[in-house]
């Protein structure tokens, strides 16, 4: 079980054909190695590139991170003992069955064929597998495709598990019961998570990193984001309903006509005041991830603008 | 295998295809020529193989991050499918075999002699697939370079017949080919060539060199971990 610390200083990658664009920039994390540590962000905002510096498989182009005290570069070969992954558009190789691909992996980690025979179809047992452990991984549904893959690092012995957005394109249900065998998983072991779906980090995080164009906008549990953010309280107002004047918050509004006030808790209850004493439809809830990401992405956005 | 079979008919029917014409064409006359060149040609394709195989399951399947990310070196996954794609090779080396007892006819030492050089070729190419599978980006790309390196290095060469039926000044291009020295040395050790003691040793030393800088270059300079 890891139990120290992620620790990245000013870790900064650019690619040699991308003009000299950061792919990450100066990205500095210090949080503990357990639970689950969620990383959201936009398409291109560097959560792949980050996973893959953390996970031995791209090199940085300057500065450090460690897990547990085991630099990524220069101990890579040591932090592989403990780690696994299952990469960001990882596919099931068609021709094998979902036990084959468990067996073959636990084999190049160095377990015996009984030993990790056993394991395979334990662990596919487990994930709801076991009927479908010896059907052809081009029989089975995305889901049951998803659900190999991640069985393949459950399975293993690491510590250390790196999922890159393991539940992209799958259907609601599957989505849920994947994340079900991922809070299974880092029970005791340290899950680095990228994911688009905030709801996902939101269920499942211990901590989240908000990046954003290369950098890390926000870091911290859910709590500590929101603390992060001046506006705490999120009212939202039916269409057709007049909106308030909102002094210290902000007022979006939806194509539907819904109003979203982003403010702070006294001004939220002097507003929920009014939109009582005016019959107006309207609830009122603490800010969400949603909310918390898109207030430090745009942040991000005018932060670099003025660079 | 199991699962695909047809995959096998490929490696049977790729070597001894070219047997097949020779042994046609020349009336049978070269055809223990042929059966060495289809054992050279086998043991070679194996690294072309395992170059697609290695860049369709790293590009495709991402399977070499899953590999990097694991305990598991860079030297035991390349021996690892290496092994593999020598056991699709498995049913067109038996047919060769059997075809090599009968037609060659070969003595202890001889077998020695020959397996150590389709172990060499074996190597070669081991370590070019692999170095090249590190660099690809693209399937497309990978499968045109794997074809590209067996038309230069298995088909063009004279590994299915010997070097005195090409013209003299094609044979130098022919020596920038290791395949060349292979079949000098198994045609010579089964008598089908004539080859000087130092012919032997000068082919016998440029293929262990070959053999040793590709190692080094797939060690040092395949990216395992991307930059």
């Amino acid at each position: 079980m890891a139990s120290g610390e992620l620790s990245c200083k000013g870790l900064t990658k650019v690619y040699s054909a991308s003009n000299g664009r950061k792919a990450l920039d100066s990205v500095d994390v210090r949080i503990p190695s357990r639970g689950i540590f969620s990383l959201i962000g936009m398409n291109g905002a560097g959560k792949t590139t980050l996973v893959r510096i953390l996970a031995t498989q791209l090199e940085p182009t300057s500065g450090a991170a460690s897990i547990d005290g085991i630099d990524v570069v220069s101990q890579a070969a040591r932090l592989r003992e403990r780690i696994a992954t299952v990469p960001q558009e990882a596919r099931t190789v068609p021709w094998m069955t979902p036990k084959q691909t468990v067996l073959s992996y636990l084999m190049w980690r160095g377990t015996s064929y009984a030993d990790a025979s056993a394991k395979a179809s334990e662990v596919l047992g487990r994930v709801g597998l076991g009927q479908q452990e010896n059907v052809l991984t081009r029989r089975l549904s995305g889901g049951m495709k998803r659900k190999t893959l991640v069985a393949t690092v459950l399975a293993s012995e690491a510590d250390i598990v790196f999922l890159d957005e393991p539940t992209t394109g799958l259907d609601p249900i599957s989505r849920k019961e994947l994340w079900a065998y991922l809070g299974t998983l880092a029970k005791d072991r340290f899950v680095i998570l990228t994911t688009h779906y905030l709801e996902e980090a939101e269920e499942l995080a211990s901590c989240i990193g908000i990046m954003h164009m290369g950098r890390l906008v926000g870091l911290g549990s859910l709590d500590d984001l929101r603390a992060s953010v001046k506006q705490q309280y999120s009212i939202r107002i039916s269409a057709g309903s007049a909106v308030p004047e909102v002094k210290e918050g902000a007022v979006t509004r939806s194509r539907s006509g819904e109003a979203q006030i982003l403010t702070t808790e006294a001004e939220a209850y002097g507003l929920s005041r009014l939109l009582l004493d005016a019959g107006a439809k309207f609830s009122m809830s603490k800010i969400s991830l949603d909310d918390i990401f898109f207030h430090l992405v745009n942040r991000g956005d005018d932060e670099v603008s003025r660079r | 295998m199991k699962n695909y079979p047809v995959v096998l008919i490929n490696t049977v029917l790729s070597p001894l295809s070219f047997l097949l014409l020779i042994a046609f064409v020349t009336k049978g006359q070269l055809l223990p020529d042929a059966i060495e060149g289809g054992f050279i040609m086998s043991m070679f394709n194996s690294g072309t193989s395992l170059q697609g195989d290695l860049a369709h399951l790293k590009n495709d399947f991402k399977l070499q991050d899953m590999v990097v990310s694991s305990p598991t070196s860079p030297a035991a996954y390349v021996t690892g499918m290496a092994l593999a794609e020598v056991i699709y090779s498995t049913p067109a080396l038996a047919v060769l075999t059997v075809l090599a007892a009968i037609y060659i006819h070969p003595g202890p030492l001889q077998v020695l002699e020959l397996v150590s050089v389709f172990l060499l070729m074996f190597l070669t190419s081991i370590a070019i697939g692999y170095t090249l599978s590190t660099f690809s980006s693209d399937i497309v790309q990978s499968f045109a370079f794997s074809r590209l390196i067996s038309t230069l290095f298995s088909t063009l060469p004279p590994v299915y017949y010997p070097i005195t039926y090409i013209p003299l000044p094609f044979r130098y291009a022919a020596y920038l080919s290791p395949t060349t020295y292979a079949a000098e040395i198994s045609q010579s050790a089964t008598g089908l060539l004539s080859l000087s003691t130092a012919g032997t040793a000068l082919a016998w030393v440029v293929l262990l060199v070959t053999t040793a800088i590709l190692a080094v270059v797939a060690a040092k300079k395949a990216r395992w971990r991307e930059v």
